[in-house]
């Protein structure tokens, strides 16, 4: 234990890679830092003794270098932009960039704020990297050796404190710590250093076409309540899994039929 | 023995003088480069004494008199003093003159004393409560020296003991009044003072003149330092200007975050700034703290004035209470610029810190995604005016009046003041247009937060904007928006005839062209906006147009120059740093003073600050509705006016 504790201390520290991405404002779709990625830099940020390096994968061109520079704005000297065209899947890029950096902890945002947005990339480094998988981090309390404690968000505002064997990627929660403010002076003075690599074009997405997102009008929620606490609570309610129950030991049969009830009660099963 | 020891006394103390002048000249040097021209400046310093800095001094009547006597006094004394005693010409009429301009110090010294028996709480004390007696000992010292000189006494009169206690005296006065000036004693802002009016950073504001624009940072110039952290960052006429101030502590008196219990007090800040140029620590700081704060403070490692973690000279709460009000600035006899300084020190919190509190950082970043600081949509700024078809300039080839709406188009009650500009503007067929949804922020707020960047970004862009329209002048409901364009986007290139809107309402009715009903019984007191005031001497329009209205204003004590800030500006609502109270309700209580049943104001931050004060209280209306309350023609059918410009326009 000592021993770990000591190697945690070193003056090697804990090597963090964020993968970050170039963010879009949801009113103007001006260029800027992704907010769940910002968060991601600040958690990383706030790790003792570790040695940051974020990562960019995308077509390089003016506005991500002034998206990336939002991030720079948060005391970082350097982001690795790996050049890549605008038609390609960046997951191998980053793999290969990732296996040949070696971080101890991939930090990143649960989803991006444009592109295809689908959310799969950390897992799909992960299952290729061979890496455990944290969804959902807000923060971390502690690295021991080439182990950390981590606190995992869950619905309503609930936590889960786990223990995770490093090399890891973690997706970094909404509900993280929010990102400092991005200054002026560092963004300018902060060196954007273009990587190149080989782009693989993204098969999949190519066959897709791609339009704007329409606002959706919001599902009514409809709240039978009789107190503030209640009201307070629907308010406050982060998803609609707090009536979910916890099932195990039981048979394949008792499991369905609790299925089966779910879906009735959700409406989906009319039978 | 007297006739040698004087003459050397004096050599003694201008010689020491001018050694200590040099090395304070040195001190001030090591600021950064603002050009000035020497011998232009210099020249100047006479008659910005006598005329710009006295106008100052003269508001305070008691101290007036006794400045003239004893500076007045002692000038003079001294160059009598250097040829009677120094070129023992004591003939004819000099030595009788030397001892009239003694007499009358020695009458200003008294007064002086007096003074400082039982000091107001916004005076220094430590080394100024020993400056009288010094004044007393050079008057009363010389006065009896030279006696001798004119034959009143005989030579050598009285004993060695005698001798020596005029020697005693003088050499006290001297080392007080001589090289005490450039060494660092009280006397110094007399020297760095008089400086200071010649190679002010703001010359224009002389002759009656006005500065009040914030300077631009050069953000292409990597090598230039992003505002200011540490004492060497600030130019070297400002650190001149902080080294004038003699500590009277008028600037203390009228800060409404003082009065509030924030923790600034303009006083103590420009002595940290002296401070940090100097000693490094406020231990010889003898006035009022900041409120809340106590104790010494030392300069932060790496010699900055404020630390980004743990302490240091200045709090940055300090820097963040300020309104930039100016009132410190208007009451300053010594034309320090306080609000720059604190600019200054904010652009390096934003700007290298990013370090903006409260809900600074969140409007910056909407700033800068939406140019609003809300964080509303751009294309929305004009659904509140849906059903005012407010005809666009983008429509229009030319416009005698470009309106411009600032971001209250996203505020509910700013939107009631600008529906009655408009109806006034129709009553009086201006020919006007808006920009609409290609308006931005005008800046002002991210700059006042230290954000330059986002400030010169918006600024640029709106120029650009204006560039593409023909228009006669700019009128705008907002003062901060008014200051702005009128005084700060010049430095971009954006040069325009901005009017407040009562300075264009005052114009209207001059012009004859709106006709109003008899006034509305009640009372009336007026609340002057900094931004139209202070910073733009606008006192009069606004007074003019509730006089035509038929209204009586009951004036506050404080209205007009000395109006006191709502506290809504500068950005401190956004930071809101906490106090003992609010400075709206201070205001409002200056308001229920008049016994006024409404307040007419002429600015959307003060009017959201004062109707933030609980009920009861007197209604608060700005100008433009009380002019559209009193009119009487109806306005036209909608857009009768925009309907004939198109006409003029292809005629």
């Amino acid at each position: 234990m000592k021993r770990h504790e000591s190697m945690a201390s070193g003056s090697s520290g804990l090597s963090v890679a964020v993968l970050v991405s170039t963010g879009r404002h949801s009113l103007t779709g001006r260029p800027g830092r992704a907010d769940q990625d910002a968060r991601a830099v600040e958690l990383a940020l706030n790790v003792e003794n570790s040695h940051i390096r974020l990562f960019h994968a995308g077509e390089p061109g003016e506005e991500c270098r002034e998206a990336l520079r939002g991030y720079l704005g948060m005391g970082i000297d350097s982001i690795s932009l790996i050049e890549q065209s605008a038609d390609a899947d960046v997951s191998a890029a980053l793999e290969e960039i990732l296996r040949e950096s070696k971080p101890g902890l991939v930090l990143t945002g649960t989803q991006a704020e444009q592109g295809e947005g689908s959310g799969l990339l950390p897992y799909m480094l992960a299952e290729s990297l061979g890496w455990s998988l944290i969804a959902g981090l807000v923060s971390i309390e502690s690295i021991e050796g080439n182990q950390a404690t981590i606190l995992q968000a869950l619905p309503r505002g609930q936590r889960r404190r786990l223990k995770v064997r490093l090399p890891a990627i973690a997706t970094v929660d909404e509900s993280a710590a929010r990102a400092r403010q991005s200054a002026f002076g560092p963004a300018q003075r902060g060196r954007i250093d273009t990587i190149s690599h080989d782009s693989s074009t993204d098969e999949a997405l190519a066959g897709l076409s791609i339009k704007a997102a329409r606002v959706r009008p919001k599902r009514l929620k409809i709240v039978k309540s009789k107190s503030a606490r209640d009201r307070f609570k629907a308010a406050a309610a982060k998803s609609e899994g707090g009536a979910g129950q916890v099932l195990s030991e039981v048979s394949a049969q008792e499991g369905a039929e609790a299925i089966f009830k779910l879906l009735q009660d959700e409406n989906v099963l009319s039978i | 023995m007297l006739n040698i020891l004087i003459p050397l006394l004096l050599a003694v103390s201008l010689v020491l003088g001018a050694v200590g002048a040099f090395r304070r000249i040195a001190m001030w040097r090591r600021g950064r480069p603002s050009p000035v021209n020497i011998m232009k400046g210099l020249a100047s310093i006479p008659r910005r004494y006598l005329v710009d800095l006295h106008h100052v001094v003269e508001r305070d009547k008691y101290i007036a008199h006794t400045h003239v006597a004893t500076a007045g006094g002692f000038v003079a004394s001294m160059v009598l003093a250097i040829i009677v005693h120094g070129f023992d010409l004591a003939s004819g009429i000099l030595g009788w003159l030397l001892l009239a301009f003694t007499a009358i110090m020695f009458v200003g010294s008294v007064l002086v004393y007096r003074r400082r028996i039982n000091p107001p709480a916004r005076l220094s004390k430590g080394a100024f409560q020993r400056l009288p007696k010094s004044l007393i000992a050079f008057s009363l010292g010389m006065f009896l020296t030279t006696l001798p000189a004119v034959g009143l006494m005989p030579e050598n009169a009285g004993s060695w003991v005698f001798a020596l206690v005029l020697v005693v005296l003088v050499a006290w006065g001297l080392s007080e009044l001589v090289f005490g000036m450039t060494w660092g004693g009280p006397m110094k802002h007399a020297f760095a003072g008089a400086l200071h009016l010649g190679f002010h950073r703001r010359q224009e504001r002389f002759g009656g003149g006005r500065s009040t624009g914030l300077k631009p940072l050069d953000l292409d110039d990597r090598t230039a330092p992003l505002g200011v952290i540490k004492p060497e960052e600030f130019t070297w006429n400002q650190r001149l200007g902080f080294d004038a101030c003699v500590q009277c502590g008028r600037c203390e008196a009228v800060c409404p975050a003082f009065a509030a219990g924030q923790p600034l007090n303009p006083k103590k800040l420009i002595q940290d700034m002296v401070a940090g140029m100097t000693t490094g620590t406020d231990a010889k700081y003898a006035g009022s703290h900041y409120p809340g704060q106590s104790g010494e403070h030392q300069i932060g490692s790496g010699g900055v004035l404020v630390a980004r973690k743990g302490e240091a000279l200045v709090d940055p709460d300090t820097l963040w209470s300020c309104t930039t009000c100016r009132a410190c600035v208007e009451e300053c006899p010594m034309m320090i610029e306080h609000v720059d300084a604190v600019v200054d020190m904010r652009r390096h919190l934003t700007l290298e810190y990013g370090d903006t509190p409260g809900k600074g950082a969140d409007v910056l970043d909407n700033l800068i995604a939406t140019d609003n600081p809300g964080g509303f949509s751009p294309t929305s700024r004009m659904n509140w005016a849906a059903d005012l078809e407010l005809p666009l300039i983008k429509d229009r080839e030319r416009t005698e009046v470009l309106l411009w709406l600032g971001d209250g188009v996203f505020d509910m009650r700013n939107q009631r003041t600008l529906r009655a500009l408009i109806k006034v503007l129709r009553a009086a067929r201006v020919d006007f247009a808006v920009l609409g949804n290609d308006e931005r922020d005008s800046g002002d707020l991210a700059r006042r937060l230290g954000d330059e960047a986002t400030f010169q970004s918006l600024a640029k862009r709106n120029i650009a904007t204006l560039a593409k329209h023909q228009f006669d002048c700019i009128v705008t409901c907002d003062p901060h928006s008014f200051h702005v364009l009128k005084n700060e986007y010049g430095d971009f290139g954006g040069h325009y005839t901005v009017y407040h809107h009562s300075g264009y309402l005052d114009r209207l009715i001059g012009a004859d062209r709106l006709s109003f009903a008899p006034a509305m019984p009640g009372t009336v007191t007026y609340h002057d906006p900094c931004y139209l005031g202070r910073y733009n001497g606008e006192y009069e329009a606004p007074r003019a147009v509730l006089k035509a209205l038929g209204l009586n204003v009951n004036e506050m004590v404080r209205s007009g120059y000395r109006s006191r800030c709502c506290g809504g500006g500068g950005g401190a609502p956004v930071v809101d740093v906490p106090g003992k109270q609010r400075i709206p309700d201070m205001r409002m209580d200056d308001i229920r003073e008049t016994g006024a049943e409404i307040v007419a104001v002429g600015c959307p931050q003060c009017t959201a600050m004062l109707e933030g004060v609980v009920e009861p209280r007197p209604q608060i209306k700005d100008i433009a509705e009380l002019v559209a309350d009193a009119l009487t023609d109806r306005p036209d059918p909608r857009h009768k006016a925009d309907q004939q410009e198109p006409l003029e326009v292809i005629a």
